[in-house]
């Protein structure tokens, strides 16, 4: 079996952000989380609970064992029971992330999705996020429009009122970064195999926390590999995504 | 309860109107009405929506004051492209709401509350891009401020489902009942357009009881309008039309595409309209995908 690609160490440390999370619903947004969070169900956090994107439930063997319709979904959201993984046009040192506008809000240069529901899942349960092109366009040091509530805006709410407030890990095609350091600043936990820390310093607009010690991420093992490659994306939609290098 | 054509549900509307909008993003949504909005002179509007060509067409007509919502999106295409160019141009005013602060101001609606507190939006830009959303103190012991989301009380509601009878019960089939029902409930009067009328013994023929998803007390008028969800989904009965999307997308490029489109797809009648779309896919019939 050929090593793994930059994508397919992509989707593991997707699927690591799961780890120990129990069964609470998982949602992927992107290819690369969704693959992640199927091969988390598939092997060390089986209790998880996936969405097909519509409105069904789906187990490990793709068979249907629950209905989750939007409404549903929200009410899972105020109640706690999830860790999205969602993508980032913007994210600064704090943690805020935007994916509605770049520019002024009032006539932006250039309109993304809307704050979707970024401010309703960051105030209530963990989340990550995926930057499938790890660059200063994207880690910037102040985001245009807060849609994803980062720790600085979280601190300066009354108490109490963030206790659900939880960033977990930032995956990129780069890097894992998370924000155990002391003032929950961003900070970089490992760098992919074959990158040095300092690509993904010259990558970030604003300084990182870098730790003495850094770690390299973990590859997928065989088994991890020949179900990404076999069973989740046998078409390697995934390489077109993250090129390796 | 009487049945009505599109054309006479908005005959009902006024300009002005805050309207809701059914379905969510590109699916279910009641595009035969809104087509209909498009033949008549409605402006001035305020529309409620999970956004998506709903929103997206009464833009690029020029009908809308104000949009309410969380997104807008074609779900296959992520970005909606009127919309886009609505808020890149300033032309529109957006209140731009977390999803579930959308719901929330619906629920108050259909309550008859002034409010329903939720925790999303705090910390967020939503609070200081709506600098009228206030925060609410728990009166118990834990005395945690929240948001105040107030009610979206709407004038009127549009609705797209898959069967109804000719008295306003009406069924989805597919698998999401999006939040068609809140929508009723939230306005002052609500139309339901479907893609088949029958008896209302025939209703839970095709589904189980809990597909009856609106009843009479939340609708005023029905109408009958075959595959008027398109090129939303409206599963099972179709799903959503991509090629045709593309098609839209496409044409929303450039003011001289958009106005083959128009002149092709929405100068004429409903019928005119599905007629036109099923020129384009004999075009494209063999056509790589």
């Amino acid at each position: 079996m050929t090593e793994a690609s930059r994508a397919e160490v992509c989707v593991l440390a997707c699927a690591e952000a799961w780890r120990g999370d129990g069964a609470i619903l998982a949602s992927p947004m992107g290819l690369i989380p969704s693959l992640g969070a199927r091969l988390a169900q598939l092997t060390f956090a089986p209790d998880l609970l996936l969405s097909d994107g519509e409105a069904y439930l789906l187990g490990p063997d793709q068979v249907v064992e629950g209905w989750l319709p939007y409404r549903s979904v929200f009410t899972m959201v105020a109640a706690g029971r999830r860790h999205v993984m969602m993508g980032a046009s913007q994210l600064d040192r704090c943690g805020n992330q935007n994916i509605s506008c770049i520019g002024d809000w009032a006539r932006p240069r250039a309109q993304l999705l809307g704050v979707r529901g970024a401010p309703g899942n960051t105030i209530n349960h963990p989340v990550s996020y995926w930057v499938p092109r790890h660059s200063p366009r994207v880690f910037v040091p102040a985001v245009d429009m807060v849609s994803g509530v980062g720790y600085d805006r979280a601190a300066r709410l009354a108490p109490g009122q963030a206790r659900f407030h939880e960033l977990r890990v930032v995956v990129t095609n780069l890097a894992v970064l998370d924000f155990q350091a002391p003032d929950h600043a961003m900070r970089l936990r490992s760098v992919h195999p074959g990158v040095t820390v300092a690509e993904v310093t010259e990558a970030t607009g604003f300084p990182l926390v870098i730790p003495d010690q850094i770690a390299v991420t973990r590859r997928p093992d065989a088994a991890e590999l020949a179900l990404i490659r076999d069973r989740l994306d046998p078409a390697g939609q995934r390489d077109r995504e993250v090129p390796s290098p | 309860m009487t049945v009505l054509t599109p054309d006479e549900v908005v005959a009902e509307l006024r300009s002005g109107m805050t309207i809701g909008i059914g379905g969510w993003g590109s699916r279910r949504k009641p595009m035969a009405l809104v087509r209909a909005i498009l033949r008549s002179d409605l402006r001035d509007l305020t529309v409620v929506s999970y956004a998506g060509p709903d929103v997206g067409l009464l833009l690029a007509a020029g009908r809308v004051r104000t949009v309410v919502t969380g997104f807008a999106s074609l779900d296959s295409i992520p970005l909606e492209p009127h919309f886009r160019q609505a808020r890149q141009n300033a032309t529109i005013r957006l209140m731009e709401l977390d999803e579930g602060m959308l719901q929330a101001g619906l629920q108050a609606a259909a309550h008859r509350l002034p409010f329903l507190p939720i925790r999303a939006g705090l910390g967020s830009d939503v609070l200081r891009v709506n600098p009228e959303l206030r925060t609410v103190r728990s009166p118990y012991p834990d005395g945690e401020d929240l948001v105040a989301m107030p009610a979206l009380r709407l004038d009127a509601a549009l609705v797209h489902l898959g069967r109804a009878d000719a008295r306003g019960n009406a069924q989805y089939l597919g698998p999401d009942p999006y939040f068609d029902d809140l929508f009723c409930l939230a306005a002052d009067r609500a139309f339901v357009s479907c893609e088949e009328i029958v008896p209302t013994a025939g209703l839970l023929a095709a589904g189980p009881p809990q597909s009856l998803l609106v009843n009479r007390a939340m609708v005023h008028g029905v109408a009958h309008t075959p595959r008027g969800a398109h090129f939303t989904s409206c599963v099972p009965d179709y799903p959503r039309d991509e090629a045709f999307q593309a098609e839209y997308v496409a044409a929303a490029a450039s003011p001289q595409a958009w106005a083959e489109f128009t002149g092709r797809y929405l100068s004429g009648d409903e019928a005119g309209y599905q007629e036109a779309v099923r020129g384009f896919h004999d075009e494209h019939a063999g056509a790589p995908a």
